[in-house]
């Protein structure tokens, strides 16, 4: 996808644009996420959630290697 | 979006609990044969226990309980509908099964001595095996996967399986959810491990990814076992779990309870005698909301601080951390606060009730060649030991049944037929969100399935649920991941459908709340002391009919055999 993607609902994966290195090819949280939700916007450049399917499980955290991530409850179940 | 052809001796479907196991043991019988592990996320971090688990919930350990004792257990806990001799395959390869985890690298809790620290939350005996530390489970199977040689393939929604013209397995059909390819995989034997139907009912908060169930599952695999003409058993008898609130996941009772923690009602006064997950507990539990005593809450405040920290740090830690971040949103702490506890959405899941696919002791389904295992088989209150242990008997059955045989052969139709299924919502110029759809069909699901069941209302459901099978046609997909929500939609589509029959077949009240029919109050033994089938008739219709119970290898006396139903505590006690 060549054009940045724009989230049109509440997201709940913080990603800290800082510590990601996706610029290096990392793609670790998209590999993991059972749901396949997270994806890599070739416009901008960053990881996003792409749909609002969550299981607020973790792997996508645990699993980082700068730790870039931050998982909060869906809106509807806060 | 190509075509991609794929040929293995023993396909594994599914790699969450039961498949890895199914695979790992396959592969170490008979280390020449091809076998491919493909899931539809990641194999490494997929299904329930992606983040560990905290305890066994049914570990039949030596000093502790004996096979017979378990058996007895489930059979009691499952109001006398069990194949005894798939429950006791279960039991007596438990115990190996721990150690042979324990030597693989998973921690289990020990006492002083090194012996296994085991709790009774159960009725009856003492089955809870803690796992404080219960994290790294799956990298320790993964680690296993990789040291065998499985293949693993990811992102592969399997979606049909391959009959061959002799009746036989002769494979499956997957759709690749990123690239969109269309994989054909021939095989000698299927394992299908698709774990539970998870997103059948919606989740009170709405949100359809809120299930209690990793929502990987929603139910392809009792949908592709249909339609294979497999037997599908026990659909009436429905998962509905105590959850916290809008979190809707486990708060755990089996954690908390050998702490000390309880349920209460909002007296604050306990009402039920086994925190054990029964549809018996589930009716109690249910009636106290419905009379009026609730909400109901777990309570752990009155346990010192030191107690609580303990439990937090498995809680907040391992299966489902996120309990901490949910917690610390509404300022709960189980220090001073009671946690608000729920009656979960519907779903199918032999794991944690007894709804699956079929299967007899060695795991086999009706169809020759395949398998199942895991929450998808019928072999009750199976939880993750007995999807291992089952994945295990699966693999190595497996490696038997192919002896010998060549790929049975399949008629192209059958591809070709599968592939515009699978493709039409992608082709569409516009139409009906998968999302959408999945979210009218499970609210309808909530409306008219959610126990208590009534005949009307199930009636209502199914005509509805046809008028939506009709809407299928006109569903929209933009890209392959969408394309792989459709065709869950399909699957979930099915699973209701069957749910609602089998629930209408059984004109009887059994296991609480799980199948509770308020135009049939009581068990009926004459009539239905005996599982409800369900399989693809020649018409391609549903076909119901009744499997007798095989006799028990462990007789229970009629006086003992609904005990479970004693699960309310009696004011007289309370106040003794
Ligand atoms: C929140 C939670 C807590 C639990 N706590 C405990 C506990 O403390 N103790 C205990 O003993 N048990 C517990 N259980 C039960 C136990 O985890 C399950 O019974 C067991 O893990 C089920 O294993 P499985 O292999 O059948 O399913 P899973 O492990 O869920 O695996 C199913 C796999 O199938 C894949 N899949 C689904 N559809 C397809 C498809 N169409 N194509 C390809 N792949 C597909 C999924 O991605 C998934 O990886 C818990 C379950 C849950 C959900
Ligand atoms: S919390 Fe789970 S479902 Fe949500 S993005 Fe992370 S890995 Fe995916
Ligand atoms: S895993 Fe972490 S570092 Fe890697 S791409 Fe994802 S957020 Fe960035």
């Amino acid at each position: 996808m060549s054009t940045t993607i724009e989230q049109d609902f509440k997201v709940s994966i913080i990603v800290d644009h800082d510590k990601c290195i996706a610029d290096k090819g990392c793609r670790i949280c998209i590999d993991v996420c059972p749901t396949d939700i997270l994806i890599h916007d070739a416009g901008d450049g960053k990881i996003k959630m792409a749909y609002d399917e969550c299981w607020y499980c973790l792997p996508c955290a645990h699993d980082c290697p700068t730790k870039a991530i931050k998982v909060e409850i869906p809106y509807l179940l806060r | 979006m190509e075509t991609q052809h794929i040929e293995v001796d023993i396909l594994v479907v599914g790699g969450g609990t039961a498949g890895p196991l199914a695979a790992i043991k396959a592969k170490q019988k008979a280390p020449h044969l091809r076998v491919l592990l493909l899931d539809k996320a990641n194999v490494k971090r997929a299904g329930a226990i992606a983040e560990g688990m905290d305890s066994v919930n049914n570990a039949v350990i030596p000093g502790y309980a004996t096979p017979e004792q378990y058996v007895k257990e489930i059979t009691i806990a499952n109001d006398g509908i069990v194949n005894q001799a798939s429950i006791n395959a279960y039991a007596t390869r438990s115990f190996d099964m721990i150690k042979e985890l324990d030597g693989w690298g998973v921690k289990f809790e020990k006492d002083e001595t090194g012996d296994y620290a085991v709790k009774k939350v159960h009725h009856l005996g003492s089955y809870v095996l803690p796992m404080p530390e219960g994290y790294n489970v799956k990298k320790v199977l993964f680690k296993q996967i990789r040291k065998v040689g499985v293949e693993v393939s990811n992102r592969l929604t399997t979606t049909r399986l391959l009959v061959g013209e002799d009746g036989r397995i002769a494979g499956a059909m997957a759709l690749e959810s990123r690239t969109g390819d269309f994989v054909v995989i021939r095989a000698k034997a299927v394992v299908l491990c698709t774990g539970a139907a998870g997103r059948l009912g919606l989740p009170s908060s709405g949100y359809l990814f809120g299930t209690y169930e990793n929502p990987t599952n929603a139910g392809d695999g009792y949908s592709m076992a249909y339609h294979a003409g497999a037997e599908l058993s026990g659909l009436e008898c429905f998962q509905i779990n105590p959850l916290i609130k809008d979190y809707n996941g486990p708060a755990c009772a089996y954690v908390t309870g050998p702490f000390g923690g309880y349920t209460v009602n909002a007296k604050g006064e306990r009402f039920i005698r086994s925190d054990y997950w029964s549809g018996q507990m589930m009716l109690e539990f249910w009636r106290e909301l419905e009379g009026g005593n609730g909400p109901v809450f777990l309570k752990l405040d009155h346990l010192a601080d030191e107690t609580v920290t303990k439990i937090e740090d498995v809680l907040h830690v391992t299966e489902r951390p996120t309990r901490g971040i949910f917690h610390e949103g509404r300022g709960v702490d189980y220090r001073h606060d009671l946690v608000e506890m729920h009656i979960s959405e519907i779903g199918l899941c032999g794991g944690h009730s007894a709804s699956g696919v079929w299967v007899d002791e060695n795991a086999r389904t009706t169809v020759p060649g395949l398998y199942a295992a895991g929450d998808l088989c019928n072999v009750a209150h199976n939880y993750m030991l007995g999807a291992m242990v089952f994945g295990k008997i699966a693999g190595e059955d497996a490696v038997d049944f192919i002896e010998g045989k060549e790929h049975a052969l399949v008629d192209q139709e059958q591809i070709e037929n599968e592939r515009e299924r699978i493709f039409a919502p992608l082709a569409r110029e516009d139409g009906i969100s998968p999302t959408q759809i999945e979210y009218k069909l499970r609210r309808m699901v909530n409306d008219y399935l959610q126990p208590p069941k009534v005949t009307a209302k199930m009636e209502i459901g199914l005509k509805r649920f046809a008028e939506i099978r009709a809407d299928l046609d006109h569903m929209k997909a933009r890209n392959p991941h969408e394309l792989m929500r459709a065709m869950e939609v399909h699957a979930i589509l099915d699973c209701a459908e069957l749910a609602a029959k089998a629930s209408l077949y059984r004109t009887e009240s059994r296991w609480g709340l799980y199948h509770y029919r308020t135009d049939f109050e009581g068990r009926n033994d004459a009539e239905w002391f005996n599982f409800v089938e369900i399989r693809k008739g020649a018409d391609g219709q549903p076909e119901l009919f009744k499997r007798p119970v095989p006799p028990y290898i462990y007789p229970i006396d009629k006086s003992e055999l609904y005990g479970y139903d004693a699960m309310r505590i009696e004011s007289e006690e309370l106040a003794a």
